[in-house]
């Protein structure tokens, strides 16, 4: 079997300009009442993407599933699954499959009749739904437990029963709701690999839901972060990282220090700040905003390094500060370094080797710093 | 609380549904069964042989040996016993299958409802209760003879022109059955239906079932342990029903109860209508016995 990498090295539909989207919602919106669920958006999804959207609850990521799924019906705009429009295509007749948060197993059948289930909807002779089911649970590893009913299992074995019942009738699209929400850390850390191997293997289109971030940020080709039913940005995780387009998506992805200021310059890629507490930011930045206007920056706390000499690029992206809390958390160390101007920046290094001569300890007076392309010029 | 003390404690709690049962239902089962097999007798009470604690050991044992089936023996021999009973089934049978049939869309509808509206459906189906149950089978006479509301209604609006005989037939039964045993089946059926996992359903449309047949193979399949629990709470006391076949039945109608009633009061035959009831109980208890013990055969291979 081929490693994942070197398929997904080279795969990025979105950026080539033929491929044609697989699944495309065109200016959706679903209004519930007064409320607007899914806000006039517009998402494309390719062929074989692993596509995860993410957001916290109540943002509509939800909903928008649902309105794949067929069970809710978009009050305007329209979705397209492979060149076909899905409106007024009922869920049962539509070529997409879904797990349940819930996972939504039959309690009154067996691991064998949910996973058949659909198949026997569709009128398959028996003899080949056998088979197949034998296929599907084999795949899960759950070819020992066929004749057992759910509430006999395990969660983490009632989880790889609806995955395989979804995935039974081969459908274009597998739409996945909070996949692993119900299980405990280790397994769920597990079953995000043992995912995006199935993915692979079979070659579907992945639609997944989570409020999960490092879920998505494992799993998916790209994510779509999404808040009060708009996506605010869609991009492979390092880009949704590295380069969040907006103050929500730094915040909402991972931890970040954001320093807000006024642009003194804009020179050769580099964009000058200074900051309300008197920092001086130089940051590389394909951005230009104007002179004199209002930005933000934003940096992660792996980027910013401490220790107790003052740095060479000082003045510029450093400032002295006191060691406020130290968290140790075994792979890394997260420091709280308190500035001159009462602001607490958060900075975590590696604990890349095993005991260090000198720790910084608590109330040390230290110097903070970073370098010019260790984070992102925000502009809202 | 002591370990021991809530050991003792828990000895009670469990001693007291038994004793209920010894109580309220095997002593009073035991004197029925008693006097089923005692002969008539123009006495004070009306049946011999009578126990008497002055007559010793040996009176006990010469009372024991004139007990006797004959009652039984009677009842399969007048046809009328046996038609009795086959025609309480039929009728109790009939307004079991027509009470599911409009409990069920009732109870579908309550769990269907938002969330906020539910306790006051739930307070509608209850608020029968409150009226006596004799005086709400009154007012069905009020309104089904042929004078009455019913009639005048569809006289009125030109359905009929003549007013339709339903009262003192089988029908104003089913409807009174109907009627008064309806919170009884629309409970059990809300409450399995109320707690199931809306998921299921969608899950089924997902793999492909139509709304209709989602319904059958998933929800209907699932409220099962309801509606089985509501046919049960339904059908028992119909078959025994008294009040209603009295006051809304005709002449044609024969139910058990009523026979029960004629033999006990009319006849003041105390035996014979005890043997009635120790067969009305047999005939229902028996076929119950066999459900649960298949029930809880099928639960332990796993529901």
């Amino acid at each position: 079997m081929k490693s994942l990498g070197s398929i997904r090295r080279s795969f990025a539909p979105w950026s080539d300009p033929a491929s044609k989207p697989f699944i495309s919602f065109k200016n959706v919106t679903k209004k519930f009442g007064d409320f607007v669920a899914v806000d006039n958006l517009s998402l494309d999804i390719f062929t074989r993407e692993f596509f995860a959207l993410l957001g916290a609850s109540g943002c509509g990521k939800s909903t928008l599933l649902r309105m794949l799924a067929g069970f809710e019906q978009p009050s305007s705009g329209e979705i397209i699954l492979d060149g076909q429009s899905l409106a007024g295509i009922p869920p049962y007749k539509r070529p997409v499959n879904m797990m349940f948060q819930s996972y939504a197993l039959f309690p009154h059948m067996t691991v064998e009749s949910n996973v058949a289930f659909g198949l026997k909807q569709d009128g398959m002779p028996k003899a080949d739904i056998a088979e197949r089911v034998d296929q599907m649970l084999k795949l899960v590893k759950l070819d020992k437990f066929a004749k057992r009913k759910p509430h006999q299992l395990s969660g983490g074995q009632r989880q790889r029963v609806a995955l395989a019942r979804s995935i039974a009738k081969r459908p274009k699209v597998l739409l996945l709701d909070e996949p692993l929400g119900a299980l405990d850390k280790k397994l769920r850390e597990e079953t995000q690999f043992e995912l995006m191997d199935l993915q692979q293997e079979l070659g579907l289109t992945f639609v997944v839901v989570t409020h999960d971030q490092e879920e998505a940020m494992t799993m998916a080709d790209r994510i779509a972060v999404m808040a009060h039913g708009k996506v605010i940005q869609v991009a492979t995780p390092p880009e949704i990282y590295e380069a969040p387009n907006s103050r929500f998506v730094a915040d909402f992805i991972g931890d970040v220090n954001i320093f807000d200021g006024t642009v003194s310059a804009v020179e050769d890629g580099f964009v000058r700040i200074e900051t309300e507490g008197g920092l001086s930011i130089k940051v590389a930045s394909p951005e230009t905003p104007a002179v004199g206007g209002k930005a933000g920056f934003a940096v992660r706390p792996e980027k910013i390094r401490v220790g107790s000499t003052r740095p060479a690029c000082a003045p510029i992206n450093a400032a002295e500060g006191v060691v406020w809390d130290i968290g140790y958390l075994g792979d890394m160390t997260v420091f709280h370094v308190k500035l001159k101007d009462g602001r607490v920046v958060k900075a975590s290094s590696l604990n890349a080797v095993r005991s260090v001569e000198d720790p910084i300890g608590y109330d040390q007076e230290v110097w903070i710093w970073f370098d010019e392309n260790a984070g992102v010029v925000l502009r809202d | 609380m002591s370990k021991f003390g809530s050991a003792i404690f828990n000895r009670l709690v469990i001693i007291i549904p038994y004793a209920w049962l010894l109580f309220f239902f095997l002593i009073p089962f035991f004197i029925v069964f008693r006097i089923s097999l005692s002969e008539t007798a123009v006495a004070m009470p009306p049946y011999l042989p009578v126990f008497n604690w002055s007559d010793g050991f040996s009176g006990f044992l010469a009372d024991i040996r004139q007990f006797s089936i004959a009652n039984y023996v009677w009842l399969t021999e007048d046809a009328l016993y046996i038609k009795a009973y086959a025609s309480s089934l039929w009728i109790a049978g009939i307004s079991t299958i027509l009470t599911l049939m409009i409990a069920y869309p009732i109870a579908y509808g309550m769990a269907q409802a938002p969330g906020t509206i539910r306790p006051t459906l739930l307070m509608l189906v209850i608020l029968p209760f409150w009226t006596s149950f004799l005086i709400r089978v009154y007012a069905w006479i009020a309104i089904l003879k042929p004078e009455g509301l019913f009639n005048q209604l569809l006289l009125t609006l030109g359905v009929i022109d003549q007013p339709l005989i339903i009262l003192n037939t089988n029908w104003a039964i089913y409807i009174g059955i109907v009627y008064s045993y309806l919170p009884f089946m629309v409970l059990p059926i809300y409450s399995a239906l109320e707690k199931m996992d809306h998921s299921l359903t969608e899950a089924a449309q997902d793999l492909g079932c139509t709304p209709i047949s989602a319904f059958w193979q998933v929800t209907f399949r699932l409220s099962m342990p309801g509606v089985v629990a509501g046919c049960m709470l339904v059908f028992i006391p119909a078959v025994g029903e008294f009040v209603i076949p009295d006051l809304l039945g005709g002449s044609e109608t024969l139910m058990i109860g009523k026979t029960l009633w004629n033999e006990f009061n009319a006849n003041r035959d105390w035996p014979v209508s005890s043997a009635v009831a120790t067969i009305l109980l047999l005939i229902l208890v028996v076929p119950i016995m066999f459900f649960q013990q298949a029930q809880a055969k099928a639960d332990s291979e796993g529901r």
